[in-house]
């Protein structure tokens, strides 16, 4: 990657390398199901965990399934913050957003995280437009989240298209690149390993960082159990992994789930 | 081999019928069915196709009965409440021979209910789409790559039979992503004799219409379909049987609640418990079949809804005695658990058990006493 067309596209302010820590305020944006929300979640956990404030802001307003709101003990229970739309989970469920988030964004610092779990494509970033220039003028990084088998985001064309129109929408630019790429249950070392010139590809036709490529924790069975990770949820070095996994892995829990897994 | 991808139920049901050469897709929005129709206005123009919001479901169900009368391949998709206001031009598509497919994404109902996931329409799908002696062949889904694969196959049920096709799943299922391997793209329906296209002065022109002046030609013609039916019936059940082959409670689930019923079915064989599963496919016609391969060693029933009880009335017309059918269900949208399902699979071993163990201290009090 090359470092100055990287620094001439993005605002020093927004210069981020590694994915942890993350900026006070975070933006987590991507289209439709490439796993937005379990990222949030379990960015949100882990930096409650590191002894920060966290507050999560739900801001996915499109889709009323599958979203952050629907866990809000387990969020109580890490000490997250939940922010979600009034009545989420309700038939009165309405593209309402809480007027606690301007007062947010004033109090992301060191001290306090807040990350937003952004709705789909440019449509859920629309709602994000509403505070774009307020959001621009505080320490944030946008990060767009990448599945290489999402449908119609599985073409590197597709994908930059579509993160352009979300910069668009939000007026804001990303600053940096999350690889989420998984099949679900059927994730393998292969399926990770086999998206990771989809998400090369795209960080070189951007200028963004690829600051991290996730792994599912339930996929540590199938690595040695000597290189296992005991007590860290979110190692930081390579090490843990073998060779050809790749560079900066971030272990994820999966919170998301359907109501018939146990 | 075709490489998996991440889908929403609803999309995979949209890119399925693109690839099963539906090029006419006419619907108006509604939740949780949104992004079936948000598809089909993104991929449908690349296709050639053409994708139309009509100005409400009754417009778009009589757009589908015109293009299908013309020979197209053709979908409409909602949800419930916009499901009952199809109702007329399914019957009228049953009352003409038309094929075509209509996806209902159910939420809570009656009225306009909630956009949570139910199964309140299994008695509507089933039993009463339409007026009028009429039945539509129904698919119950339950993953993703099932609904592609109900989506892909619909097309050519309904054009072998003439028949309108429902895929009945549900908001969960709608919204839910699962790893889908797509099916390979075709643009081969089959020739359609009966089509309006145009008869250039070359052969008599073809009429489509529901409307008979004379009852006995209209008799006439319900009976012809009626036939048609029971071919359908011989031929068209499908149902999944799990860990049924030694059962002594039978539960029976299709779509969403299979899924969570399969959860507690699993957790009660852990507990030594011998339960099994039966996930209709088709719900019309009715899988009947699957439950004759039960009644040997079943001793109870117990159909899994979310509604009040709907196909349970079914199940039982099969069982017809044989054995109690028991049920258990959530509705409004409110979606059963496998620790409920798994409660009430023990309680009804329990009541098995007690009585087994009740007769056979009754025999032994007896021996004891001679």
């Amino acid at each position: 990657m090359n470092e100055k067309t990287k620094q001439n596209s993005v605002p020093p302010q927004v210069q981020q390398q590694n994915l942890l820590p993350l900026a006070p305020l975070t933006l987590i944006v991507g289209h439709y199901g490439v796993g937005k929300t379990n990222l949030s979640m379990n960015l949100a956990i882990d930096t409650a965990r590191s002894g920060k404030q966290v507050t999560l802001i739900d801001l996915d307003i499109v889709n009323p399934y599958f979203r952050s709101s629907d866990y809000g003990a387990l969020l109580k229970d890490e000490g997250v913050e939940l922010i979600a739309p009034l009545y989420a989970g309700t038939t009165l469920d309405m593209p309402s957003l809480s007027g606690r988030i301007d007062t947010l964004i004033n109090a992301a610092g060191e001290n306090h995280t807040v990350i937003f779990d952004v709705g789909g494509d440019d449509v859920g970033a629309t709602a994000l437009g509403r505070f774009g220039k307020k959001i621009a003028a505080h320490p944030h990084a946008m990060l767009y989240v990448l599945n290489a088998y999402r449908n119609l985001t599985q073409d590197i064309t597709e994908a930059v298209s579509l993160l352009r129109d979300i910069e668009a929408k939000s007026g804001l630019r990303a600053t940096g690149l999350v690889n989420n790429s998984h099949l679900q249950g059927e994730t393998a070392l292969a399926t990770l390993l086999a998206s990771r010139d989809f998400a090369e590809n795209i960080a070189r036709d951007t200028n963004l960082p690829l600051l991290a490529t996730t792994i599912p924790h339930p996929l540590l069975h199938d690595l040695d159990a000597s290189q296992t990770p005991k007590a860290s949820n979110c190692p930081k070095s390579s090490a843990f992994f073998p060779p050809e996994v790749p560079l900066n892995p971030y272990l994820v829990q999966v919170y998301v789930h359907t109501p018939w897994e146990l | 081999m075709s490489e998996k991808v991440l889908m929403k139920g609803n999309e995979a049901l949209a890119e399925s019928a693109l690839r099963a050469g539906c090029r006419f897709f006419f619907g108006y929005p509604i939740t949780p069915q949104t992004e079936l129709a948000a598809y089909m206005s993104k991929r449908m123009p690349k296709e050639g196709g053409t994708f139309l919001q009509a100005e409400s479901e009754i417009a778009a169900i009589n757009m589908v009965y015109g293009a299908s009368a013309a020979g197209a391949r053709v979908m409409t998709s909602s949800s419930s409440p916009g499901i009952s206001l199809k109702g007329e031009g399914i019957s009228y598509m049953a009352g003409a021979d038309l094929p075509g497919v209509i996806i209902n994404i159910q939420r809570g109902g009656p009225g306009l209910g909630g956009i949570q996931p139910s199964q309140a329409d299994y008695a509507q799908a089933t039993h009463a789409l339409g007026h009028g002696d009429l039945h539509v062949i129904v698919y119950a889904p339950s993953t993703v790559q099932e609904m592609a694969d109900c989506a892909y196959s619909a097309f050519d049920v309904a054009d072998k039979y003439r028949t309108p096709v429902m895929i009945l799943a549900d908001g969960m299922l709608g919204q839910m992503m699962e790893p889908v391997v797509l099916p390979e793209p075709k643009n081969t329906a089959p020739e359609k004799p009966w089509a309006t296209v145009g008869h250039n002065h070359a052969r008599p022109h073809n009429i489509v219409n529901s409307l008979f002046l004379s009852a006995d030609k209209l008799e006439g013609k319900i009976k012809e379909r009626f036939e048609r039916y029971e071919v359908i019936k011989r031929d068209e059940p499908r149902a999944e049987n799990f860990m049924t082959d030694d059962a002594e409670i039978v539960v029976m689930a299709f779509g969403a609640s299979a899924r969570i019923a399969r959860s507690a079915v699993v957790s009660a064989r852990e507990a030594g418990i011998k339960a099994g599963l039966i996930r209709p496919i088709t719900l019309w016609p009715f899988p009947a079949f699957a439950i004759e391969e039960t009644i040997a060693t079943a001793k109870s029933y117990l159909s899994v809804e979310m509604n009040m009880g709907q196909m349970v009335d079914d199940i039982r017309l099969v069982v017809a005695g044989r054995a109690p059918v028991e049920f258990f269900g959530h509705t409004g949208g409110v979606i059963p658990t496998p620790q409920e399902v798994l409660a009430k699979i023990e309680a009804m071993h329990e009541a098995i058990g007690g009585k087994a163990a009740e007769a056979a201290a009754a025999l032994t009090g007896g021996k004891a006493g001679a």
